[in-house]
């Protein structure tokens, strides 16, 4: 096993003490929650993360509940039902978890999980998440910003994209004993949009460690693309020269693009996108509108600049 | 047939709405889950549809089984299904769309899912208000013809279900091939039947 950036420390690497410290605790945290999942204990409430908050990501709107963060998810490694991640996620070890860094990158090979998270400080962001499905939530994610762990692996000019890749084991996770999708799930990004300051690699929600049904034990997190952009269970990191497979795209080409920006004018094939029902306002609210770029547009329209958004959908 | 059949199977026919409504309600700790307008939505779909097959099964359980009697237990099983199914579509057209009317119009002719379940429901409608002992006297063998529409209800009921899956089809896949066997069997009836020309009393 590598560690990335052998012989010189990167800038970014390159922190206070006292943050250094923190991470410390961090990391032995963390070890903590893989050991008490690996107990088989349900809640890991008490097994709080170092970070901070940070408040220039704090979307509008009310948080979602723990509950309903937890218990409402698509992750189909686990099963097609809202709710079979939640029940059938307990089995799942997330400890220990290696990453495989491969590529157009100077630093590559198979990182133990706390070596790549050790020099990233914890931060909390608040982000909206929109479904490809028409639903949407307000999540509180902990963890840092994904451009700041590749550039540690000192990605070539040939990196034109990053991709992802979940773990394959179907018998921790029962959904990959079907092929409803072809298995391990892999997802992409163009280099720009993976190095953008919103791009997240979550590792906690709640200020907790993230449970198995959220993606444990790191996620890619893209608040302006729909949900499934946001790929679980990372366990390969690709740097490559040309567009990578994703597998909703290899699953139904015409309905989920490469891109899947939240776009309400873009409708799916099959449904509507002009509105989204908001997770835990009960049975009596109306609607909300979709914002273009889920409300990001500010922030990241101008990666699309002149390009035609019907067509890279 | 035993007496109190009837009354037992109309109960039956009311549990899941009881469910539903005391998860709705959120009695004795139950709920809806997260997304409680989808939940509701689909549960009273599949209701529905699982009573299209119900009601679909009947007939070939009367043959099967050489009890005729058994045709009398057919309307209340298609009413149920026709009651579960226009809830299904009021949850829809209220919670969902909160009455925009114009939206509503919009996906009804734009979403082929929605066209089609919407079609279905339709041709549902007749058969409901024909269903009494009146309407089947006046209508007489038109109304065995008329009843048939059933049949396209429930393929387009399938094919609703299937259409609205991201990619795991097997349950709905399920369903439909329970349709399948159930018209089959009715293909193969009619088959048997025709060259003995026998006057027309084929239970839709």
């Amino acid at each position: 096993m590598r560690h990335p950036g052998p012989s010189s420390p990167l800038p970014s690497e390159i922190t206070p003490r006292d943050r250094y410290l923190n991470r410390r605790e961090i990391v032995v945290g963390l070890s903590g929650i893989g050991l008490a999942f690996a107990a088989g204990t349900a809640h890991p409430s008490a097994e709080r993360l170092k970070y901070t908050p940070n408040p220039r990501y704090r979307a509008s709107g009310a948080t979602n509940s723990h509950e309903d963060i937890t218990t409402y998810n698509n992750y189909y490694e686990f099963g097609t039902d809202k709710s079979d991640p939640a029940e059938r996620a307990g089995k799942f070890h997330n400890q220990p978890w290696n990453v495989t860094v491969a590529g157009e990158a100077e630093v590559t090979g198979t990182f133990a999980l706390e070596d790549i998270l050790k020099p990233h400080a914890l931060e909390e962001r608040i982000y909206r998440l929109r479904c490809v499905e028409a639903w949407s939530m307000v999540v509180p994610w902990v963890g840092f910003p994904l451009g700041d762990l590749l550039r540690r692996f000192r990605p070539t000019s040939r990196a034109k994209y990053v991709a992802f890749k979940t773990v394959f084991r179907p018998a921790e996770m029962p959904g990959q004993r079907f092929a409803v999708l072809d298995w391990p799930y892999v997802e992409g990004l163009r280099m720009d949009e993976a190095m953008h300051p919103l791009t997240l690699v979550a590792v906690g929600l709640y200020g907790e460690a993230l449970p198995n049904q959220n993606g444990a034990p790191l996620r890619l997190v893209v608040p302006w693309k729909y949900g499934f952009k946001g790929i679980k269970s990372i366990v390969e990191i690709r740097f490559t020269e040309r567009q990578p497979p994703t597998s909703w795209n290899l699953s139904a080409p015409h309905e989920y693009g490469f891109y899947a920006n939240v776009n309400p004018q873009v409708d799916h094939p099959r449904w509507s996108q002009a509105q989204e029902r908001r997770i835990g306002t009960g049975l009596f609210a109306p609607k909300q509108p979709t914002l273009p770029f889920n409300g990001y547009a500010d922030q990241v329209a101008s990666l699309y600049a002149g390009m035609d958004l019907r067509k890279f959908f | 047939m035993p007496r109190g059949t009837k009354p037992l199977l109309f109960v039956a026919c009311l549990l899941p709405l009881a469910w539903l409504a005391a998860r709705a309600f959120g009695i004795g700790g139950l709920g809806l889950g997260a997304n409680p307008v989808s939940e509701l939505i689909h549960r009273l779909g599949l209701w529905g549809l699982r009573g299209l097959l119900l009601t679909l099964c009947v007939s070939p359980l009367a043959v099967g089984l050489r009890k005729p009697k058994l045709l009398r237990l057919r309307r209340m099983l298609g009413l149920t299904a026709f009651a579960y199914l226009t809830l299904h579509f009021l949850t829809w057209l209220v919670l969902d769309q909160w009455l925009s009317w114009h939206a509503i119009v919009a996906d009804v002719v734009k979403r082929p899912y929605i066209t089609v379940g919407f079609a279905a429901l339709t041709m549902l409608l007749p058969l409901a208000v024909t269903s009494t002992d009146g309407w089947m006297r006046r209508l007489g063998r038109r109304w065995h013809l008329l009843h048939r529409l059933i049949y396209p209800a429930a393929v387009l009921g399938c094919v609703h279900f299937w259409w609205q899956v991201k990619a795991d089809w097997r349950e709905p896949a399920l369903y439909a091939s329970a349709l399948a066997a159930l018209l089959a069997w009715r293909i193969r009836r009619a088959r048997m039947r025709r060259p003995a020309a026998v006057a027309a009393t084929a239970p839709p």
